[in-house]
This record gives C-alpha cells, structure tokens and sequence, in this order.
C-alpha cells in the first residue's frame, strides 16, 4: 500500500470575486523511502495542495476527491485519528517558515514542544536526549538547544524547523519550499540533510519547490503544475534534461547551465503570466503562453496521458511512444 | 561618448554593535563598473555584497576607502550625494517592499523626477507624463499608459521589478546597480527581467553592477564576475574564466552546489557560518577552506601562509585573479 495517494483531488477557495479552483484533479503516489517533487509557477497550487494533505486547508477552502494515507482517508477521518496522524504519522514544513519560530523561547524547548504534547509519559531527561538527537540529526551540535532564534543563521533555522517536523518520528514529510529564502551553500546543507533523512529513516517527502534544478537534483519523480493541475509528471532526471510539456520545457529551459556557451547572453523565459484560476483560458490552460499552441489546444483540457513508459503528460501535441 | 567609471578603492564599511561589537562586513573592496558593461557581484549571504553595493551608491559611507565617478571621489554632503544619485542609480533588494502600496505606478515613477527637479526642467524639453511614459517603455512595460493608475497589489512580481527598474531609468542615470534583481521571481521571468539589463546595455549604454548569489544569472548575462567571501573579493575577472574556469577553493565550492551542475562533486562547506566580528588569521576562508583541509595546501607549503599570512586586497584590473596563498603557489608567483 501507498504511503500517500492523492486521488482526483480537488480544492476550491470561496472568494469575494467567486470560486476559486486553485488544486484540480490531481492525482499523485508517494511510497516510502521516496522523494516526490511537486514544481510549478507561483499561485500554481503547491502550497493548497500541501496543506491540504493534513487537512490543513482554510475553512474558505472546498475539497473533492481522497487523500489516503496509508489508505485512509484524511479527508473523512475522525478527529482523533486526525490528530494522531498530525503529530506522529505526518508533518510539514511550512513554507517561510523561517519566520514562525517564537523568538523569546529557545529553540530546543520548541522542539521538545511536539513531543511533551503527543508522548506525555516520556520523561524530561529522555525529551532533553530526543532533542539533542534530532537537532544532531538535521547537522547542528545538541548544544545548539539553548540557542534563541536570533542566534541562528537562516540556514540553522531551517534546520530546526525540520528537526520540529522529526520530533514525533513521521513517516510522511511535506517540506513546502524548503531552502527557497536561502543560498546555495546553506541551501545545499538543508537538502543534505533531508535526503540523508528519506535514505536513513525511509520516511516518504513530498518536496515543494519552484527551483526545478533543486527538486531535479533531489526527487525521484517530478510532478509538474501548471494552473492548479498536474501537467506534467515522470523521473526526476528525465523531466529535467528531456521535458516533454512545451511549459516543462520553458521551465527546465529558463534555468542556465553554467558552462554552457549557448546560454551565454541569452537568459531563457517564458513570456506571459501564469492564468488567474478564477478565468482559467478555454481547452489547456497553458495555450496562450504556448509556442506551440495550435487551435485545438483551446477545445478542451488536455487529460493527463502515458506518453512514454512512466511518463505522463497532458498536451496533445506531444506524440505518443509507448 | 567616453566611459564613465564608477570605481570602489579599498572601501571598507563597519557596523557596530550595541555591545560594542564591531562587524567588518566590507573590508577593503577595489572593483570597477563602467558604462556598457554588466558586472556581477556574487557570493554567500552575509559576505557583504549589499554593504558594497550601498556603498557604492553613497547610500552607506564607508569607515576607510574612496568611490570614484569618472575619477573624481564622492563627497558626503546633501547636495555631492543627490547629484551622484542622478548617474548612480540603485535598485533596492525586495521588489514586493520596495514600492508604496498606497502609489500609483505613475507617482513611483515620477518620485524620483520630481525629487531631482527633473520634472518641469527635463533637458530634452519632455513634460512629466512623457518622462515617465518613455522609462516605463524602457523597462519594457508597454503600453506605458495602461499601468499608469495601477496600484502595486495589482501588478505580478515581474511587473512590479519593471516598475522600480523603470523608477530607476527615468533619471537616465549613467550606471545601475541591481540588488538581486530575479530572487524573489520565478524562473520563467526571471528570464524577461535578464533580458531587459542585456538591452538597456546594448541600447542605452547602461553599466550595471548586478548583486546576487545565483551564479547562472551571472553565466546568463554578466562580462566579469567578482566573487565575496566575508567582506572582501576573493576572485574576479571575465565571468567565462571565472564560472567555467574557477581559481579559489571557495569559487569552486560554490559552483559544485548550483544543483545543475552535475558533473561536479559536491563540496558542501561545513564549519560554522562566516561572521563578520571574528574575521580569521591568515586566509580569511581558510577555517572553512577544503583545499587546506585535504592537504593540498600543506602539499604546496603554503599551509603555514594560509594560517597566518593574510592577503592583499585583490586590485581591481580586467584579468582573472584571485587571493589565495595556494593559487599563488601553483602559478610559480613570489609570495604575497
Ligand atoms: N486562503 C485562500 N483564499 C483564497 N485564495 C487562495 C487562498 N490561498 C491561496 N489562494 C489562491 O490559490 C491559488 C494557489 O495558491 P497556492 O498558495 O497554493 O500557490 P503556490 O503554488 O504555493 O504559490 P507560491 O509558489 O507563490 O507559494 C492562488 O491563485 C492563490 O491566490
Ligand atoms: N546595519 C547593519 N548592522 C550590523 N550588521 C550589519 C548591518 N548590515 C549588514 N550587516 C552585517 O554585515 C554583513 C554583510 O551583510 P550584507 O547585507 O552586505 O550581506 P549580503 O552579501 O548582501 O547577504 P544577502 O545575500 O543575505 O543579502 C552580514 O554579516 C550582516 O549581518
Ligand atoms: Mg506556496
Ligand atoms: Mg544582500
């Protein structure tokens, strides 16, 4: 059994301009062990997505469809088992959650926090060790414990957000836009130490990012939004250097390859906006960004179809060779 | 039309704190940006790319050190900083908090005029409308009238970049200095936004000095690249010997952990983060330095030297160079 299957997954915010469909039908697996990487343009749906697989999503928010994990579904749960799943089975990392760490409290009492609330009879000396071994396990000395926030780099903060979302030893993580504020040598540390995560323990992640080379570099399978649906989806390594969807393309393409002399004086972009979901285009929503659009292309939504063994994308000029 | 050259010598810059703490967060910084050329600056965060920048545009004054328009040095009184501003300008960090949510499009972009007195006295005779008109056609938002009345909440992040890029143009100034222009955009217009600092170059004649620390948006559009580590430069020249070619341990780590980069093996830099009120002996990089820490450097003899030696500030000419003792070994140089 799946850790995590979405299935036809939908999600509809009530606005003051109408409904907004920002997550339609989407349908995605996660498996122990695994590192799925969900790419795509701001206001595509990552985060809705996200949030919505722990029931987090606002109560503006309406959802169609199964979120099973370990085949339950989250979306009908019991509150109890609700709760149970939040603290021990799954967590998240929230995007620019650099930010939510409480200043005036040290950072080991707020990862000790999860576990005192969920295994009230650990004592405290086992809780004192607990923290010590996760913030060992995310890179930092257990001394760090007695740092305050503001004693932390950027990076270091990150890290104590992840050792927080390890504290009740999930088996699910979802880390929304994980090392998005940082740089590349601290953004390399952080994803260091996730994927040493997914290889040692075997939890399952679920990693949110709009850096196609970051989730490229680090995830199994990509599953690439556009417009709050899946458009794209396949091995990391193939989506990346052989995309298929013309947006994939535009995307792995507007990312330079230093080195490469064709990429010299000549930054790759996509032009246009992304659509507002509320007046999503007619047939695919990407046909007025498209090169490649023709007339058909505004028919009808293009379903997401095996075009190559593994690979599935949603576009019909992308020919079939299975 | 000659270049002008806006010129760092040996610009330093300190913060102190409320302890008495004093953080170098620039020391000792010589670079060179003239009309007609894009320069990027690159490098971790907090190495100091931002203080050297703010510098450079007179909004920081530094605790040692000149800038230098065209040779001459810049004074520090209201009315020497505002005639500079007009030639340098800056565009800050931050595209969604650097315009005022309660002003038009047409009002951001017209502060600036009317701060310099352009508004009514444009040399080219324009009125007000035409000035802002012409500099949002420039930073490519067009029709220019069409965004005049929008407010910043609702324009995309792309748009809203223009738009200061655009503030920025309407003096004309000579040179532009870009904060992490594309950090905070998405892939897809981050490439429209490189774009249009390649044509405001080849078309205005516009010098750029680019601070990020994305290294691709350097390869994509930048003549030379310098590259910071803990308040000084470390490594420049021409960004296809430096990217493709690079001489410092540092410059190497940094390109082996772009994620595209797949041909290199990763050389993540542990070590505690570089801090400014405790710059090391010696080779400022060396606690954290993998070539001293895999013996390469012993190998050389420079060991010793990266210890305790420190190094010159590294001068600011066209070629590629770099300040690290083992460098200066294996190209047979006499010790510096
Ligand atoms: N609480 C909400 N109420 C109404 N609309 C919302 C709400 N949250 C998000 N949206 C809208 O839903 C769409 C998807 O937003 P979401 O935050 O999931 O995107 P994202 O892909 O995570 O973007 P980013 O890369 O900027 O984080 C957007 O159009 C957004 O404006
Ligand atoms: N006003 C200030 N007071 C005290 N220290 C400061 C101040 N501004 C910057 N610093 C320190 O100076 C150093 C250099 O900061 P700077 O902002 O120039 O870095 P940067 O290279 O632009 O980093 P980033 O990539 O994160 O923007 C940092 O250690 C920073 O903490
Ligand atoms: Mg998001
Ligand atoms: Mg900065």
């Amino acid at each position: 059994m799946s850790l995590l299957k979405l299935k036809g997954l939908s999600v509809t915010y009530r606005t003051e301009e109408g409904p907004l469909p920002a997550v339609r039908d989407v349908d995605l697996t996660l498996e122990r062990g695994e590192v799925v990487g969900v790419a795509g343009e701001s206001g595509c749906g990552k985060s809705t997505l996200a949030s919505t697989v722990l029931r987090l999503q606002p109560s503006s928010a309406t959802v169609s469809g199964q979120v099973l994990v370990d085949g339950e579904d989250v979306l009908t749960m019991r509150w109890g088992d609700l709760r149970a799943l939040r603290w021990a089975g799954a967590s998240i990392v929230f995007q620019g959650a650099l930010h939510s760490l409480n200043a005036v409290r040290r950072v080991g009492q707020q990862i000790a926090e999860p576990i005192q609330l969920h295994e009230p009879s650990v004592g405290a000396a086992e809780v004192a060790r607990r923290v010590g071994d996760l913030l060992e396990q995310v890179g930092l000395p257990a001394s760090r414990a007695a740092s305050y926030p503001h004693q932390l780099s950027g990076g270091q903060r990150q890290r104590v957000m992840i050792a927080m979302a390890l504290a009740c030893r999930p088996s699910l993580v979802i880390a929304d836009e994980p090392t998005t504020a940082l740089d590349v040598m601290v953004q390399a540390q952080v994803l260091d130490v996730l994927s040493g995560l997914v290889k040692e323990l075997g939890v399952g992640m679920m990693l949110i990012s709009h850096d196609l080379s970051v989730l490229a570099d680090m995830s199994d399978r990509i599953a690439v939004m556009y417009g709050g649906r899946v458009v794209e989806q396949g091995p990391a390594d193939q989506l990346f250097t052989d995309p298929l969807h013309p947006y994939t393309s535009a995307l792995s393409a507007s990312f330079p390859r230093i080195g490469d002399p064709a990429a010299r004086y000549a930054p790759a972009g996509l032009a246009g906006d992304p659509p507002d979901p509320r007046e999503l285009p007619p047939g695919c929503s990407f046909a007025p960004r498209c090169s490649l659009a023709i007339p058909d292309c505004t028919t009808a939504e293009p379903p997401l179809e095996l075009k190559r063994p593994g690979r599935g994308v949603a576009c019909i000029r992308v020919g079939e060779s299975v | 039309m000659s270049d002008i050259r806006l010129e760092a010598r040996d610009l330093a810059v300190e913060f102190t704190s409320r302890g008495g703490d004093v953080a170098v967060a620039l020391d000792g910084a010589d670079l060179t940006v003239k009309t007609g050329e894009i320069v990027a600056l690159v490098g971790e965060s907090g190495s100091g790319k931002t203080t050297l920048a703010r510098a450079l545009t007179g909004l920081q004054r530094p605790a040692r050190g000149q800038v230098l328009l065209d040779g001459e040095p810049l004074g520090y009184t209201g009315k020497a900083l505002k005639a500079f501003r007009r030639r340098v300008q800056m565009v800050l960090q931050d595209p969604a908090g650097a315009l005022n949510p309660r002003h038009t499009v047409y009002d951001s972009v017209a502060e600036g005029l009317r701060l310099h007195g352009l508004s009514r006295h444009d040399p080219d005779g324009r009125s007000e409308e035409q000035q802002v008109a012409d500099a949002l056609s420039s930073a490519g938002l067009r029709p220019p009238e069409r965004l005049f009345l929008r407010y910043p909440h609702e324009l995309s992040g792309g748009q809203r970049q223009r738009v200061l890029i655009a503030g920025a143009l309407a003096l004309r100034p000579d040179l532009l200095i870009a904060d992490e222009p594309v950090s905070s955009l998405d892939a897809s217009i981050r490439g429209e936004i490189l774009a249009l600092l390649l044509r405001l170059r080849s078309e205005l004649g516009l010098g750029v000095l680019v601070v990020t620390h994305d290294l691709g948006l350097a390869w994509n559009i930048a003549d030379r690249t310098a590259v910071m580590y803990l308040g000084r430069i470390v490594e420049a020249g021409p960004t296809e010997e430096v990217l493709a070619a690079p001489q410092h341990p540092y410059t190497q780590a940094l390109l082996s952990v772009v994620p595209e980069i797949e041909r290199l093996e990763p050389v993540v830099l542990e070590g505690e983060v570089p801090d400014p009120t405790h710059i090391p002996s010696g080779c400022r990089f060396h606690p954290r330095c993998p070539a001293l820490a895999s013996g390469l450097a012993a190998a050389a003899g420079v060991e010793d030297d990266c210890h305790r030696v420190p190094l010159p500030v590294l001068p600011a000419s066209e070629g590629h160079r770099s300040a690290c003792h083992l460098v200066a070994a294996q190209k047979g140089t006499t010790r510096v």
